[in-house]
């Protein structure tokens, strides 16, 4: 059934609104500018960003507003991520302008895609029901096929495309036979609906439904047993794509995961929690151990990301609002991390060429020593050591797995840290400990703005903790 | 201002040192001698910063002072610094030995000198707030953060091995520190506080008592170390630059001894009652087995290194003997050991400037072209061995007469550990020290100079006056041991009348 379109219902959407009347506006303007388009088109994206940023925070956040016919929800936790998916989005373009000119594939097109990925990851992060969420998926996932395969004269970067397309199709066909299903038992694609009529014991045709359902999100998070494509993709891709791979979409599928298991079946978690808890338990295992033997760095952090969103989801196994408090906690902080650990990654560069050999960093501490601290701490942060923020992301998820009784898990997952630690260290002891080679050019303004961002969020995060962490909690509690 | 006292003073002095270390620019000489100048005075004001919270300090009472709290991750898991009669002498010893240390590296850090000094001022931090943290998250936070400058000071300026070595310290403890980090989120959610003197007053149901005892065995043992988990230690303090060793002997090893009689004894008392056996039974094996192999090593550190385990050994078994004696015995073994065992670094890293080589028998006969340092070397020697007169005995006797006084075996037992410790210490010295000088690349070796005269004098004299006069310590630790052992005896009482009632 159809509700009518009015002007005034619209609020809970207008950062999408602003962001999709934008990649508009920018489309014409990038046709009609000539040579400087992709100047002027990549600023107007970063300006689009701000603004969808700040309409989002303008925006009252008292209790749930739905739209578009309650397939749209604005809640405290659709805020607090659409925020992170928007940092994500904008401090990518900011990597990747220099990037694209000196690889000679800069074009406007890039930063359009990167907005109409972002208003897909916002759907998704938003979405009350299951029609919702798969245009939001696709959205997404769509701008990625194109964006992974943007240097289209470099066949690493086409493959990466070609595969992430492949494999994507396949996971959204999962995702859409589970949600058939899904629909079938539950006689809704409403989240609010299907919460309603799925009670006490579920039919086995449900949870086959919640099976195919938590394949598809896995795939979009990278997390085993569908990461398969994750490292290939992250190798081939170009640095700045990887880098918002590995950060703004990992936001909204994780957000997507908490959504669906949250709101759709808040009833039934003993019939999702054991496969949430084997998905993290493999992720976290797999990222800590795959990991040691990389040499690219871009393949070590697709194993790192893997590992991390192991760790994210011991909050959403937990299944409390602690729980997802430490989930979105977790990836504000892994979004820091990650985003300040690809900036130093770009600043690999020797001539016209960006380094991707864990080997080149060596001694890289007496060339760039300011530039080896922030990724020294950026690793460390990712081992979880303590004062870094990393460590208070894990904090709070194993807070969560103790609290909800899932001792086991939150055993599993520390043991793993101290694996995956090993890896980390590795790359500073080849920063601190190696002898040094020839230096590396300066890093780009927008590299270097990046790096000094995340690194005062990871370095400095203990010592005022509460903003973030009270305001995710408020985000959490807002979805139960 | 901020309400910040004497507590954060201590934490933001290194820092504010190592931030204006940093900044040094221009000829590199000039910058290694400002580094190393400025990195003098921060821990010479530290110290001095230390005695001015020790004179406010009233060591005659058991209660937690010099208290601030600040607002932090939640209501319940505040930033909260706080000092007892534990905790201070510890402060105190960490702050004296620092200065000994930047002293130590003056003339043999040559690279990368500013990165040295600002790795031991940030480790210095972190070692202050383990013992004056007030609450347990932010224990464990100072207690891991310690991690990160040690493993770099391992790693750069360590020896031929160093990179081995600076992984296994660093993947040993954080293995042991991550179990204990659950065990403090478990103990968060059943007591609803991670405050220290809060959780003190809670009592933990028996069963979970074991369980939180043993996650906080894994991270304090490898910590102390206790055997069979001790195997990083050697690696470490021989891999390590002296400095780096001085620290890991004198302080960082007093944390495990110190999460003991924190956290283990008091908040798990039956727990530590029930697992009494196991600590002695490791405390005993570390006593005579480590004893053994100590004498056996051809490096001097490495020597030092197991006869540190051996007498970590003494501390184990005194904490748990639980009783007055063993206690304050223990803890002053710990201050003790922090001060001969770093002195008896120091030593060997005079003779390791001069000679570039660690290995016993590249010595022999110094006391002829050396006598100062071989008097010097000498006397801590003796407080190695535990000599009456030297403070090393005070620790070792009374840890034997609690141990004793609880299990007559465990005190049998560890009287070996005496006779060993004077067997390989006095055979090191006569190696050493002793014999012909016949070594033609030892005939030209120049005794000790003013610099490292300032450095050891000093521990010779606080060795000696604390063998001879313990007291102002041992007040110091006496009454927090007597409410610890208050809280521990309600505890067995409620246990043993439980048992009693059971038909």
């Amino acid at each position: 059934m159809l509700t009518p379109f009015t002007a005034s219902g619209f609020g809970p959407a207008l950062p999408e609104i602003i962001l999709s009347l934008s990649v508009l506006v920018l489309i014409l303007v990038g046709v009609y500018s000539g040579k400087r388009a992709t100047n002027i088109v990549g600023t107007g994206a970063f300006i689009a960003l701000l603004a969808a940023l700040i309409a989002l925070v303008v925006l009252p956040s008292t209790g749930r507003a739905t739209t578009l016919g309650g397939s749209f929800i604005g809640d405290g936790f659709a805020k607090y991520m659409k925020a992170l998916v928007l940092l994500g989005s904008g401090a990518a373009l900011a990597l990747s302008s220099d990037f694209m000119h000196r690889e000679r594939f800069a074009r406007f097109e890039y930063p359009i895609l990167v907005l109409l990925c972002t208003i897909g990851m916002m759907i998704m992060v938003s979405a009350n029901d299951l029609i919702a969420l798969y245009l939001g998926l696709e959205l997404q996932s769509l701008s990625i096929y194109v964006i992974a395969a943007i240097h289209r004269d470099d066949a690493r970067s086409t493959e990466a495309g070609l595969k992430y397309f492949v494999l994507g199709a396949l996971s959204s066909g999962m995702l859409l036979y589970g949600a058939s299903l899904v629909y079938g038992f539950a006689g809704s694609v409403s989240f609010p609906a299907i919460a309603a009529s799925v009670r006490g014991d579920a039919p086995i045709g449900l949870i086959l439904g919640i099976v195919f359902l938590a394949a598809g999100i896995a795939f979009k998070m990278s997390a085993v047993p569908f990461h398969m494509w994750t490292p290939d993709v992250y190798e081939g891709a170009p640095t700045p794509v990887t880098a918002f791979l590995a950060s703004a979409p990992k936001m909204a599928a994780v957000a997507m995961a908490v959504r669906v298991f949250i709101g759709a079946f808040p009833e039934v978690v003993a019939s999702w929690q054991q496969i949430i808890v084997f998905i993290s338990i493999m992720s976290m295992a797999l990222g800590s151990f795959a990991a040691i033997g990389q040499k690219n760095i871009k393949r070590l952090m697709a194993y790192s990301s893997i590992g991390n969103i192991g760790y994210a989801l011991i909050g959403l196994a937990a299944g409390t609002p602690e729980g997802i408090q430490g989930v979105i906690v977790y990836m504000a902080i892994y979004l820091a991390m990650t985003l300040g650990a690809f900036a130093c990654i770009l600043g690999m560069r020797r001539g016209d060429v960006y380094l991707e050999n864990v080997d080149e960093l060596a001694g890289s501490a007496q060339t760039h020593p300011w530039r080896s601290f922030c990724l020294a701490m950026m690793l460390f942060s990712l081992a979880g050591i303590p004062p870094l923020a990393g460590f208070f992301s894990k904090f709070y998820v194993f807070a969560a797995a103790v609290q909800a009784n899932l001792i086991a898990l939150a055993v599993i997952g520390v043991v793993t840290s101290v694996i995956g630690a090993f890896y980390y260290i590795r790359l500073v002891k080849v920063m601190y400990f190696d002898e040094p080679r020839a230096p590396f050019e300066r890093m780009a303004p927008g590299v270097e703005a990046v790096l000094v961002a995340a690194s005062v969020v990871v370095m400095l995060f203990w010592l005022i903790p509460a903003p973030l962490v009270s305001s995710a909690g408020i985000a959490a509690r807002s979805l139960f | 201002m901020l309400g910040l006292g004497i507590l954060s003073g201590l934490l933001i002095v290194p820092l504010v040192g190592a931030a204006f270390i940093l900044t040094l620019r221009g000829e590199d000489a000039e910058v290694r001698s400002n580094a190393r100048s400025a990195a003098l005075a921060t821990t010479v004001v530290t110290f001095l910063l230390s005695l001015w919270a020790w004179s406010r300090f009233d060591a005659s009472s058991a209660a937690f002072q010099l208290t601030e709290s600040h607002v932090w991750l939640a209501q319940a898991i505040r930033f909260k610094l706080t000092v007892d009669g534990f905790a201070m002498p510890f402060i105190l010893l960490t702050t004296f030995l620092m200065p000994f240390c930047i002293l130590a590296s003056w003339a043999t850090i040559e690279k990368r000198v500013k990165a040295y000094y600002v790795c031991f001022l940030v480790l210095e931090t972190t070692m202050i707030g383990v013992f004056e943290a007030g609450d347990l998250v932010l224990f464990y936070l100072f207690f891991e953060a310690g991690l990160m400058p040690m493993f770099l000071i391992i790693g750069i300026w360590g020896g031929k091995r160093r990179v081995y070595a600076s992984f296994k310290f660093f993947l040993f403890t954080l293995l042991g520190s991550v179990l204990m980090l659950l065990a403090i989120i478990a103990m968060y959610w059943h007591a609803g506080t991670t405050d220290i003197a809060m959780l003190l007053q809670h009592r933990f149901p028996a069963n979970m008592q074991t369980w939180l005892w043993l996650a906080f065995f894994a991270s304090l043992a490898v910590k102390m170390p206790m055997w069979p988990v001790h195997t990083w230690l050697p690696d470490a303090h021989v891999e390590a630059p002296t400095a780096g060793s001085v620290i890991l002997a004198g302080i960082l090893l007093k944390m495990g001894g110190y999460g003991f009689i924190r956290f283990s004894l008091p908040m798990f008392p039956d727990a530590s009652l029930y697992f009494q056996p196991l600590v002695y039974a490791l405390s005993i094996v570390a006593i005579i087995y480590t004893s053994l192999v100590a004498l056996m090593q051809e490096d001097v550190k490495k020597l030092i290194a197991y006869s540190s385990v051996a007498h970590m050994g003494f501390v184990t078994m005194g904490l748990f003997s639980m009783n007055p004696q063993g206690i304050q015995g223990a803890m002053f073994q710990m201050v003790s050991h922090g001060l001969v065992s770093g002195a008896l670094f120091l030593c060997v890293g005079v003779v390791y400037d001069r000679m570039h080589t660690r290995e016993i028998a590249a010595y022999g006969g110094l006391v002829n072209r050396m006598p100062r340092y071989a008097v010097a070397m000498l006397i801590f020697t003796m407080g190695n061995v535990g000599l009456p007169g030297t403070s090393g005995f005070v620790g070792e006797f009374l840890t034997m007469m609690g141990a004793f006084r609880s299990n007559p075996w465990v005190g049998f037992f560890s009287a070996f550990g005496v006779i060993l410790s004077a067997a390989y210490a006095l055979w090191l010295y006569a190696r050493v020290v002793y014999g012909k000088l016949e070594k033609p690349s030892l005939k030209g070796i120049l005794d000790l100079n003013a610099r490292e005269m300032v450095m050891l004098v000093p521990l010779v004299l606080l060795v000696i006056y604390y063998g001879v006069r313990p007291g102002p310590i041992l007040d110091t630790f006496a009454p927090p041991t007597e409410l610890v052992l208050r809280s521990m005896q309600t505890a067995m009482a409620t246990v043993k009348t439980a048992s009693a009632l059971r038909p």
